[in-house]
């Protein structure tokens, strides 16, 4: 049974592989999901016969606490699996980073969970049998605990932030390096003192430092911006999946180390790639948000004049474009201005006007996530480009939307050296034609930073909220 | 207040200071306008276009005894003598070159405002003439050029031979120069430019133009005008522009300097050096011209046949487009000057662009003569890199890069750590090690390959997937300890929800995903 067992792991862990392989294109990415279903219904379906075998163990004299197991994993696994299906049946596109946040701290809490378990069993074992615990095995648990708490109240912190129960305000207190360095110490401390012990005597310093990993996590996120939401919320990604990979290390499960690596990496490599598109380094981005380091926020300076634009006007520009570039940000998804976003390219196609989107990797507040909502709003994906693929076009470019994006668009990210986003790469909108900027107001963006893009003479401001300015734009469009 | 719009009393004038559009804009400030009979006749603008647009059009005397008159051209002296005292006149007044005029309308009593003396800031753009006009006139400069020179300006591979393309040769690379050069690119033309400002080079070549350099000293110009050169640098590119015209088949130039004669650079020698058929334009032949054989406004036809055009009307020949972007200047200007919309033109000493147009200023109330106001001080331009020397050693100063050798002792000492520490671990620790090993690497990989829009997806799938803790919870739920299996209930069911909730989710994103 066990080699069965073991085999069907495997079984899992490549179905797992070819999951995430399936992910990187369009057209793959549905038969790649279908493969990640496949795996884990192969892996939990293997572990169930696993429990089930025990059943028919000889040398099992007592059933009842498999039994009881068996009620438990039922009734627990479809409770979990009725509000999972509602929860996604539910969520908004919108609404997609508060949810994958929470989801993150689900598997950080389990994570600890799982970690606890292992110690009383281990302890209750050697308070029983006698059984010495090995210092290996303790180190694994230990670990595995730390991230999962730092995860589970990170995530917690970043669901609040994205979902703005919580000002988006990095919270910045006074020595919080020292204080994330501190508890890092300690805990290290803590956990060679949990590697000598034996026993139950293991859980002061595990639960001493479950405390403070909670407490990390929490302040780790707490000080980190809404604007850098992308990098957190695929860094918790990062860590959930350590957690799992800590836990199988525990319970000497391959296939929880596997999946755990592969979902580690995952986060680590979009992590890395948002950083990227920030110019910022990934401990920059953890250390706190633009600015909190006293940087100069870009002095008081005579930028000009901004001109303004009627949506009327907006509409004319765009009907006798041959081509339109819309770039969204975070903006649009505040405004829920997709669909009429969606509705406005689909008019300006039929007249035969050549609309693309390009979208910056930080735009939104969760990777992709301006993607998915263009999607929902059924804008086909292969007029949606990367900005990598649309910034050498601007310059034949007629009519830029620039829809809720700030510093992704600022031209200060090239020009000004001394700027807090100097080296950005951002959407180089202003060599186009002429540039249409969606805001409410003149303030400015998420990093401080005033953008002198508002202010070019090809650029014009259509104020107000953007799904009502767009709705007017199409309404003109006829 | 009335604004009036008179009709042009220069003689050949095709233009008019405001259309039928622009009129109503004018009526949209609050303003009462009225335009003369005929006034928009030679730029497409009939009367019925103004009176369908809903603006009174009226005899002359109405026109000139109106609040405010907007016109073209500089007025007359019998036209200033037609204004009310008090009254504002807004045209092209080139201020600096006429005293005489800023004379007669100080005596007028009247407020003057300069169209062509627009401080040259962004903001004041939207009123700049003499840029709108400018562009239309570097068009227009081409399309004549083209009419005269007797060949094709794309080159071309026929049945019948091969057809070279013609090269064109821009001297100044103002807003005239970059429009010729746009408008003879587009034609098939090889166009190379020159301007004094090297820093224009970059605009010259996104025009689609090679720019043509002269080893000298680098000159930035702080007004936004180019400068007359020094001598040793006059030497220099005196060679250059022999050289480069004798190369054209059409040469256009609009060097200009202002309040002052433009520098003559194609001389005589290099003309009679040109090949027959071809054609210069020299837009600066209002101003003594660049060229040696320019007369104003005529065709010159030299001996050696070089066609010489010295056409100041060039704007003019497109009347209605002209028009069009004069009128929609004269609104910008208005709407300035009028911030409250009520119909009631305000000036404001404090501002710059206000400021620097005012040529004359009539004393409130009085009918007496006008204050004078010009010259204004100076503007500093803001689109002058001033700050490039300054910015530069922050660029020229990057960190220094890393030591690489560092890097290998870092790996190598983490090596060694490692072995270490994997030779005290005990032996049981290390396959599960392997497969950890293994499995980062491949994700790596995997997921390094991952299309940028499907990033939300794969985050919620991964999510899906880290779930798979819900296996090790399992395996603890039948242990033999209440509270063991109570909380392996818990994390099963948290491990479910992500589970069933992760793989939905990205399902119901990915099937929103449609190609177009």
């Amino acid at each position: 049974m066990v080699s069965f067992v073991t085999g069907a792991y495997i079984l899992a862990a490549l179905l797992f592989i070819l999951a995430l392989a399936g992910l990187s294109k369009h057209e793959t990415a549905r038969r790649g999901n279908a493969f990640g279903m496949a795996g884990m219904a192969l892996a939990v379906v293997a572990t169930l016969l696993l429990v089930l075998d025990y059943l028919t163990d000889d040398l099992i004299v007592d059933k009842t606490p498999i039994v009881i197991g068996l009620v438990i994993i039922l009734v627990a696994g479809t409770v979990g699996a009725v509000i999972g299906i509602r929860l996604a049946r539910g969520v908004e596109m919108t609404g997609m980073p508060e949810l994958i946040a929470m989801m993150h701290s689900f598997v950080g809490l389990a994570a600890v969970l799982v970690g606890y378990n292992t110690f009383i069993e281990v302890a209750s074992a050697h308070s029983n049998v006698g059984l010495e615990s090995d210092a290996v095995h303790n180190a694994e648990v230990f670990i595995g605990v730390f991230i999962g708490a730092v995860t589970f109240t990170g995530s917690i912190v970043a669901n609040l932030k994205l979902s703005a129960r919580m000002g988006s305000a990095p919270i910045a207190l006074p020595g919080r390096h020292l204080l994330n360095l501190g508890i890092l110490v300690v805990s290290a401390v803590l956990l060679v003192w949990f590697m000598l012990t034996d026993g139950w005597v293991g859980m002061a310093p595990l639960a001493v430092m479950t405390v403070l990993a909670l407490v990390l996590g929490f302040h780790l996120v707490a000080a980190i911006g809404g604007g850098d939401m992308p990098v957190v919320v695929s860094m918790l990604n990062s860590y959930s999946g350590w957690a799992a990979a800590a836990a199988g290390f525990m319970l000497g499960n391959d296939l929880l180390i596997i999946t755990g690596a592969l979902v580690g990496s995952s986060g680590a490599i979009l992590s890395y790639i948002m950083c990227k598109a920030m110019n910022r380094s990934f401990v920059s981005v953890i250390a706190g948000g633009f600015g909190s380091d006293g940087a100069v926020s870009g002095e008081a300076r005579d930028y000009g004049e901004h001109r303004e634009i009627q949506a009327d006007d907006v509409a004319d520009l765009l009907a006798h474009a041959s081509s339109v570039v819309i770039t969204p940000g975070y903006g649009m998804a505040v405004a829920q201005a997709q669909y009429p976003v969606a509705e406005m390219t689909k008019k300006l196609r039929e007249k035969g006007v050549d609309v693309r989107f390009g979208i910056h990797p930080v735009a939104g507040r969760l990777p992709g996530h301006m993607n998915v909502l263009l999607a929902e709003a059924k804008v086909p994906y292969d007029i949606v480009l990367e900005m990598d693929e649309v910034n050498d076009d601007f310059p034949e470019t007629d009519v830029v939307l620039v829809i809720g994006a700030n510093d992704t668009v600022n031209p200060a990210a090239l020009e000004e050296p001394g700027s807090p986003i100097a080296g950005m790469p951002v959407l180089e909108v202003w060599n186009a034609r002429d540039v249409i900027v969606f805001k409410r107001s003149m303030a400015t963006g998420y990093a401080g930073v005033q953008n002198p893009l508002f202010f070019k003479d090809n650029a014009q401001m259509l104020f107000g909220d953007a799904k009502d300015k767009v709705n007017e734009i199409v309404a003109a469009l006829g | 207040m009335r604004i009036g719009i008179p009709r042009e009393s220069r003689p050949g004038e095709t233009l008019v200071a405001a259309t039928a559009k622009t009129a109503s804009q004018l009526a949209a400030l609050g303003y009462d306008v009225v335009v003369e009979q005929g006034a928009g006749a030679a730029a497409d603008q009939p009367d019925v276009a103004f009176t369908d647009a809903g603006v009174r059009v009226v005899a002359a005397d109405e026109v000139w005894s109106s609040d405010v008159v907007v016109k073209v051209n500089a007025p007359t002296d019998d036209e200033v003598g037609r204004l009310r005292p008090g009254a504002t006149v807004i045209s092209l007044m080139a201020p600096a070159r006429s005293p005489e005029l800023v004379e007669r309308l100080s005596a007028a009593g009247v407020t003057a405002l300069a169209m062509d003396a627009v401080p040259r800031i962004s903001r004041a753009q939207s009123m700049d003439v003499l840029s709108s006009m400018a562009n239309v006139a570097g068009y227009r400069a081409v399309i004549e050029s083209a009419h005269e020179f007797g060949r094709l300006f794309t080159g071309q591979v026929t049945a019948a031979g091969k057809v070279p393309p013609a090269r064109v040769f821009v001297v100044g690379a103002g807003v005239a120069g970059l429009a010729a050069i746009g408008a003879a690119g587009s034609l098939g033309a090889i166009v190379r430019a020159f301007d004094v400002r090297p820093e224009v080079a970059e605009q010259v070549e996104s025009m689609g133009a090679q720019f043509v350099t002269v080893e000298m000293e680098q000159e930035v110009s702080s007004d936004g005008y180019a400068k007359e050169m020094t001598a040793e640098q006059e030497a220099a590119t005196a060679a250059m522009y022999d050289e480069e015209a004798r190369a054209a088949d059409i040469v256009i130039t609009t060097a200009l300097i202002p309040g002052r004669p433009a520098p003559v650079l194609v001389t005589a020698e290099t003309v009679a050096a040109m090949r027959p058929g071809s054609v210069i334009v020299d837009m600066a032949a209002a101003n003594g011209g660049n060229v040696a054989a320019t007369v104003k406004d005529e065709r010159v036809v030299t001996a050696n046949g070089v066609t010489v055009l010295g056409y100041t009307d060039l704007a003019g020949r497109l009347a209605a487009q002209t028009s069009q972007l004069y009128g929609t200047n004269v609104v910008n200007l208005l709407k300035l000057l009028t911030p409250e919309k009520d119909g009631v033109l305000t000036l404001d000493m404090a501002d710059v662009v206000q400021r620097g147009i005012t040529v004359t200023r009539s004393v409130d109330g009085a009918g007496g003569t006008a204050e004078v106001m010009w010259p204004p001080p100076p503007v500093q331009v803001s689109a002058a890199p001033a700050d490039t020397t300054k910015v530069l050693p922050v660029e020229a100063a990057p960190s220094p890069p890393p030591d690489p050798r560092r890097r290998l002792y870092a790996a190598g000492l983490g090596a060694v750590v490692f072995l270490a520490l994997a030779t005290l671990a005990p032996p049981s620790f290390l396959p599960s090690l392997t497969v950890f090993v293994l499995a980062v690497v491949i994700g790596f990989y995997v997921i390094g390959n991952v299309h940028h829009a499907l990033h939300t997806p794969l985050m919620s799938v991964t999510n899906a997937i880290s779930g798979i803790i819900v296996v090790g919870a399992i395996l603890q739920a039948p242990i033999d300890n209440l509270a063991v299996q109570v909380i392996a209930g818990v994390a099963i069911l948290l491990a479910s929800i992500n589970v069933f909730g992760g793989f939905l989710v990205t399902r119901r994103m990915l099937n929103m995903f449609q190609k177009g």
